[in-house]
């Protein structure tokens, strides 16, 4: 049979998370489904520890939802397999598997009450009446609704249905939490603050829990460990720090967070080309010269106090475009040795006061040679 | 070892007891809409292809068809009618709908309900009430300066009345999707009111105007209760299959004439969904909708008008009523209720009345379970998506299929030898099934449309649950769509309660139904009883109607708390 394979040969190269001693509590195999001749899933595969909050991030239409909805069993895939909690689910239904998911749409039933909807599952498994109703209580608190058992869905609002949803998900105790854009209809207002309530019960109640987001704060903010994914395959899996620190793709690199993007050339050892501009940089990791690669540079790294024309990577620019953001600035810079090239960099409004930044003037900023990152031209798959 | 060696093909999924009721459910409403819709079309199609004797002979039906000058003569009669009544009657109807909709005028609510009016009578009223007006004995005779109303005038004039409510739907629908922006756009350019109209407006709704013409037309064509009451000498398609299969148990050329029929309708309806797809398009998400602005001089012209054709369409409907009430015609003006004792008329007294009310509450109950049900497992089930696929083709078809020929086909297809339904023929369970079918297609769209409403994710909630997917149906699905449901259930009864083309070949001897006997009454020159009758059954479906809209007012307005906010 095919799925008694050796375990050490599985957990190889091909899953993305060995290494660490962690119980996974969803295994994902080499799972592949397409929509005719389009890939919404190619050949995936990946771990979620157990008790951990996991997002899988990504633009629209890079498979996100549809792996979520094949770990349900609400999509069937063509090939791979799927564990939950040690146990291949792969050919049951979604009512053997053992999950609570919530919507952004809510998904609330409209003509049932909020109590209604919170026991919706509990009444069929022929709990006794007391029971049920003690633990609808029991969820009502715990999402912070306990006032509202006989109200309708549509007598509440966005954030108070989104907590109902989840309520009636966890009312069985549920392994496994699945949340798909759960905040994506909410005001930004309400979208932080269930974020932050979200996060904490997962934390309490110490479930298993993925959610599908299409925004890299709400990951950041939100997850244990961060699933990007791009065009039905995993560009890379970690900690948001690491994502955001150590991005592993062209592609990671951009959607997570802002990211200056060049087309630049190896010049020598420890040295790049970007146009005119010939760089120090960290990280070419022996790369031979005359190689083309992608180089990265968040707008933050850009340094603009302490540079003196002497220091590593000081380039003289000039300010084009300053746009106000509040607690800082994104700059539009040209450097004065190519002004064909566009840099942004975030100016804090202390830098901003401190140095008088006007549209139009010429200052010199520094490109620190570590902050550089460089990736591989063509970087579908991982640096 | 390579990763590629633990990649598993494709498992099926396993199934469930869930899976099974939703798979033979699913297989139930395919085996419904084969043997109630698509295998009398076939065994009609057959049967115009074969001699009395049950012989192949290829297309030799047709040719004798086309080479008998009498039957090409009507085929003639029935297109130059429709076009003449589809010329008169959409424009009327367009001006009705460009008042109830572009206008402040009064009483909008009131004018409309005045122009459905004829939707709760049978086709075959208006006939009887323009025999009252203009016929040999009619009040207004001399207005037709010696023409006879028995013949094409009489079948226009009575088609106009009863197409105008199907005409004046339509174009309400498609004037009322109007985007406000367009018009402040132009007004704010100094557009003149005739260039806006020529601009905006006709554009607008042109396919509306399409839809109602082929609407309208593939009516005349398909009627056969006004055609058999006033139309005289003058023959048509529809009398024409009647004649065949009824007068001279031609069966064959009857299937001819049938599928003859069929072809306008079916082509009307192809080009109608093409055009209907277009429409959809046509306003985008974010248009503002119209607010027409106080007009006095424009919203008293339109009142003016309103007054008039809805007073017309109520004074044809009044005439028939009027005339069930006279003693005899135009001897004896007293009013009594002598032709209501139908008995004296008609061997069973009120049996067909009450045998239509026993078939339209059939219809009504179980036809609207088996579309919504139906509509529901097309829309929302899972797996079989073969079998959901067909399901839905089926329920689309009637649409394209004339009562009569559904009619002819349940004929033909329930007295064929092979067929073991054939101890249904007669009964009026089967008159409930024809009509069922007959009416399917607009009762199935009011069903998805509702169903499509719904958010798809509740059945992955349920599943999630652990919730099998008919209780979610019967708690949740079914108490949300109540108001389709009724709708459903009314435009069931309503229609069944009227038809005459759909049933009439298929009442047997105890179940003649009432729609029929005004039919017979009227050939047997009792006119005013067949009035008589006609005003009964528009009392019980205009009854049937106002208790529906009193019980959503009152009883849903209670059960449905959880609509409001």
């Amino acid at each position: 049979m095919d799925q008694v394979v050796d375990r050490t040969a599985r957990n190889g190269p091909a899953s993305p998370l060995n290494g660490s001693a962690m119980v996974p509590h969803v295994r994902v195999e080499g799972v592949t489904k397409r929509f005719g001749a389009f890939a919404a899933l190619d050949n995936v595969s990946l771990a979620v520890e157990q008790g951990k909050l996991v997002c899988f991030l990504g633009p629209s239409g890079c498979g996100k939802t549809t792996l979520l909805r094949v770990i349900a069993g609400l999509e069937t895939q063509d090939s791979g397999r799927i564990e939950i909690g040690g146990r291949d689910v792969t050919p049951l239904p979604p009512s053997q598997r053992d999950f609570g998911i919530v919507f952004q749409s809510y998904a609330l039933f409209p003509n049932l009450t909020v109590a209604q909807n919170v026991g919706y599952g509990l009444v069929n498994r022929r709990k006794p009446r007391k029971e049920i109703r003690a633990r609808v209580a029991e969820l009502l608190t715990l999402v912070g609704l306990p006032e509202q058992t006989s109200k309708y869905p549509v007598q509440l609002s966005g954030g108070q249905q989104q907590r109902v949803a989840l309520a009636r998900a966890l009312a069985s105790s549920p392994s496994l939490l699945l949340l798909d854009e759960p905040l994506s209809a909410l005001d930004a207002r309400v979208r932080v603050r269930l974020r932050d309530e979200i996060k904490a019960l997962q934390r309490r109640l110490g479930i298993t829990t993925i959610m599908v987001t299409h925004d890299q704060e709400e990951a950041l903010a939100m997850a244990d460990r961060i699933v990007v994914m791009n065009r039905g395959q995993v560009e890379q899996v970690g900690s948001p720090a690491d994502i955001y620190a150590r991005p592993a793709t062209a592609f990671v690199a951009d959607f997570v967070g802002a990211m200056n993007m060049f087309d630049a050339e190896v010049a020598g050892p420890g040295r790049v080309r970007i146009g005119a501009l010939d760089l120090a940089c960290g990280g070419l990791n022996g790369k031979p010269p005359g190689q083309r690669v992608k180089l990265g540079l968040r707008p933050e790294e850009v340094r603009v106090r302490g540079v003196e024309a002497g220091s590593a990577n000081a380039v003289p620019v000039v300010v084009e475009l300053l746009d106000f953001l509040g607690a800082f600035c994104r700059a539009t810079l040209r450097p004065a040795a190519a002004r064909d090239l566009v840099l942004r960099s975030d100016f804090s409004a202390n830098a901003m006061r401190d140095l008088g930044i006007k549209e139009g003037q010429t200052l010199t900023v520094g490109l620190p040679p570590e902050a550089l990152r460089v990736f591989d031209v063509e970087t579908a798959g991982g640096a | 070892m390579t990763y590629a060696a633990t990649v598993v093909t494709q498992e099926t999924r396993r199934i469930t007891a869930e899976d099974v009721v939703m798979r033979v459910a699913i297989v139930a409403l395919v085996a419904f809409l084969m043997l109630a819709i698509a295998l009398p079309l076939a065994t009609l199609l057959s049967k115009s292809f074969q001699d009395s004797t049950g012989r192949f002979v290829g297309l030799a039906n047709y040719v004798r068809y086309f080479a008998t000058p009498s039957l090409v003569a009507s085929l003639w009669n029935s297109f130059w009618v429709a076009i003449v009544a589809t010329v008169i009657v959409v424009p009327l109807a367009f001006l009705y709908a460009y008042g109830l909709t572009r206008t402040r005028m009064r009483a909008k609510g009131f004018f409309l309900a005045l122009a459905l009016l004829p939707l709760f009578a049978p086709s075959l009223l208006s006939a009887i009430s323009f025999i009252y007006i203009f016929g040999n004995q009619g009040f207004l005779k001399t207005w037709l300066f010696g023409a006879s109303v028995y013949g094409p005038i009489g079948i226009i004039l009575a088609q106009v009345f009863y197409c105008f409510p199907h005409a004046m739907m339509i174009l309400i629908t498609a004037l009322a999707l109007a985007d406000g922006r367009l018009y402040e756009a132009a007004e704010a350019m100094g557009t003149p009111r005739w260039r806006v109209f020529l601009t905006v407006t006709l554009p607008g709704v042109r396919y509306g105007l399409i839809s109602a013409m082929f609407v309208v037309f593939t009516l005349v064509v398909t009627d056969f209760g006004i055609a058999k009451v006033i139309g005289g000498q003058f023959n048509v398609l529809a009398t024409d299959a009647y004649k065949q299969v009824i007068g001279q148990q031609n069966f064959e050329m009857g299937a001819v004439v049938g599928f003859v029929l069929l072809v306008p309708a079916v082509v009307a309806f192809a080009l109608d969904r093409q055009i209907q797809r277009r429409q959809v398009a046509l306003l985008s998400a974010r248009a503002v909708p119209l607010e027409p602005r106080v007009n006095p001089l424009k919203d008293t012209a339109f009142l003016f008008y309103c007054v008039v054709l809805g007073g017309l369409v109520a004074a044809v409907l009044g005439v028939a009523v009027w005339g069930s009430f006279i003693t005899y015609w135009p001897y004896n003006l007293t009013l009594s209720l002598k032709n209501y004792n139908f008995a004296e008329f008609e061997s069973n007294g009120f049996g067909p009345y009450f045998a239509s009310l026993h078939m339209a509450a059939i219809a009504a109950i179980f036809g609207t379970a088996i579309i919504f049900s139906g509509a529901y497992l097309i829309e929302k089930g899972q797996g079989f998506a073969s079998g959901r696929a067909l399901a839905q083709l089926l329920a689309m078809l009637p649409m394209a299929v004339p009562g009569l020929v559904l009619g002819l086909g349940y004929v033909f297809f329930i007295n064929a030898k092979w067929n073991p339904l054939g101890f249904l023929y007669g009964t009026i369970v089967l008159l409930a099934i024809n009509c069922i079918a007959h009416f399917y297609t607009t009762a199935h769209i009011t069903a998805t449309t509702a169903l499509k409403q719904i958010d798809n994710e509740f059945e992955a909630v349920s599943a999630s649950l652990k919730v099998p997917f008919y209780r979610t149906f019967a708690r949740v699905t079914v108490p949300i769509c109540m108001p389709a449901i009724f709708d459903i259930a009314i435009y069931m009864f309503v229609n069944a309660l009227t038809t005459v083309s759909a049933v009439i070949f298929l009442y047997g001897a105890s179940n003649k139904l009432a729609s029929i006997s005004i039919v017979h009454m009227d050939e047997a020159g009792a006119t005013a009883a067949a009035a008589a009758m006609a005003t009964l059954i528009v009392l019980t479906a205009l009854t049937a109607k106002l208790l529906h809209l009193l019980l959503d007012r009152l009883v849903f307005g209670k059960l449905q708390a959880w609509r409001r906010r």
